[in-house]
């Protein structure tokens, strides 16, 4: 068996920006950097959902729900896309033999723990990561992984068992790709951007009870100040860790998405010559300097240099302080007067 | 964040690839820069795998006292739980809390046993005997 299709691999910060940008520019979409398919996806997000635990620790997200920024911008730029989840592995394996036969790049979810190429540190049950397969050759699948710098491969063994981790967001063997190419106009951008923020607006200032959203970091600061009391100092602390892995690890692009969501503004702006972008940019470029500074923070906490209830009060003061400033940046977005 | 200003610290992911950071360059304009790692990071994630460790061994003398079945230790050991050995063999969550206890263990046949020993990767005999060999 010997089916290399060629492709035209382009690392990303993170992965569902990157599989989407990648397959996009696949079908002729030259135009949507990862920037542009984040905000165009409103994939800027903040959720802490206390009774839930992720690893033994809490389960905090930065980001929208895995699947929705490919979903998105797909939909607001009026590209029809197949997805296909499958109970048999030998339907699945099928399925995705017949799309590269046919010159078809397809997304696959994938989960992390048996992911080989993967450090071994990094491989928990994270059953929603994306990457591209494009092709292959022999018993190898040629795979374009978008946090990586290079391609790579994972032999049908691997990718089948990782194409159908189990546990929560399970794969399913899970495929997806954009059904055909289109050419897509600066119009048709143009009106993507302006739905991708309206919605994140919404998400961030809007979104019910006070666990999500500008309240949402609100709302963990308080509680960060508790977890000393509570937890005690070595639960605490790996609670802070979890919450600084789930900011900066793989993909972010660095505090917590808000520079890429930073980057899209200033990227907007080529669309849309309000001045405003530029400066609310500046303002998401802050708050992203101020997690990492509270990620500084928390490390001073999990390293044990420092862990009086004062330090835990700072390290919750700057979530207060993030949620004002991430509010302000929503609240000018929602003020645009949009003239198209 | 200055472009200057992205650090280029050791992390474990840097065996693999490095990875893409997004900040500002001198006028102001986002540009993306690799990184080989953050040291502030680095420390979270080897946080988070001491705690594993604790919980491995911890889980592992539990074992050896008698207090728990080897599903324990490996359950620890592949950094799962309950929902996610349910997920991997198909037991019901309140079945594999009874083959967590030493005597419910005990009595699994060994079609169950072979359940367990596939989704923790290991032979039926190293699952009984807490033997790995790592891959």
């Amino acid at each position: 068996m010997y089916m290399k299709n060629e492709f035209g691999h382009i690392q990303a910060a993170h992965c569902e920006n990157g599989v989407t940008t990648n397959l996009l520019r696949n079908i002729g979409v030259n135009k949507i950097t990862e920037p542009l398919a984040f905000g165009i996806g409103s994939g800027l997000f903040f959720v802490y959902i206390p009774l839930l635990k992720i690893n033994n620790g809490p389960a905090i997200a930065f980001r929208t729900m895995p699947g929705l920024i490919f979903k998105r911008t797909c939909a607001s730029l009026g590209i029809e896309v197949i997805r296909k989840k499958f109970s048999s592995k030998e339907t699945a394996e099928k399925f995705l033999m017949e799309r590269l036969a046919d010159g078809q790049p397809v997304g696959c979810q994938v989960g992390v723990y048996y992911l080989s190429y993967f450090p071994k540190e990094y491989r928990f049950h994270f059953n929603a990561h994306n990457l591209i397969v494009y092709g292959k050759e022999k018993d190898n699948f040629l795979i374009s992984d978008p946090i990586m710098e290079a391609v790579t491969t994972l032999t049908t063994y691997e990718l089948e068992r990782v194409r159908f981790a189990k546990g929560a967001l399970a794969p399913r063997g899970q495929i997806y790709y954009p059904k055909e190419g289109k050419i897509i106009t600066d119009d048709q951008i143009r009106k993507a951007i302006k739905s991708g923020i309206k919605r994140n607006v919404r998400d961030m200032l809007s979104i019910p009870g006070n666990i999500a959203g500008v309240k949402g970091i609100r709302y963990t600061g308080k509680k960060i100040k508790k977890w000393r009391d509570k937890l005690g100092q070595q639960k605490a602390g790996l609670y802070l860790a979890q919450l600084v892995r789930m900011q900066e690890e793989i993909g972010t692009g660095g505090g917590g998405f808000r520079y890429i969501y930073a980057a899209f503004l200033q990227e907007a702006f080529a669309f849309h010559p309000y001045e405003e972008f530029l400066e609310i940019s500046k303002v998401f470029t802050k708050a992203g300097d101020l997690w990492r500074n509270a990620a500084v923070q928390a490390a001073g906490i999990y390293k044990g240099r420092i862990g009086t209830q004062q330090d835990f009060n700072v390290m919750g003061d700057y979530l207060l302080e993030i949620s004002e400033v991430e509010k302000n940046a929503f609240e000018a977005l929602s003020n645009i007067k949009w003239h198209s | 964040m200055k472009k200057e200003d992205i650090p280029q610290d050791y992390g474990s992911l840097s065996k693999c690839t490095k990875e893409v950071c997004y900040a500002v360059d001198d006028t102001g304009k986002y540009v993306t820069e690799l990184s080989t790692g953050w040291e502030v990071k680095a420390t979270a994630l080897s946080v988070a795998w001491k705690d594993i460790e604790e919980r491995v061994a911890a889980a592992k003398q539990k074992v050896l006292n008698n207090e728990a079945s080897p599903i324990l230790y490996f359950m620890e050991l592949r950094l799962m739980d309950v929902a996610i050995v349910s997920a991997y063999t198909g037991f019901w969550k309140w079945r594999i809390s009874q083959h967590l206890s030493p005597e419910g263990f005990r009595k699994l046949p060994e079609k169950k046993l072979r359940k367990y020993a596939e989704a923790f990767n290991v032979s039926v005999e190293d699952l009984k005997t807490m033997h790995v060999h790592e891959e």
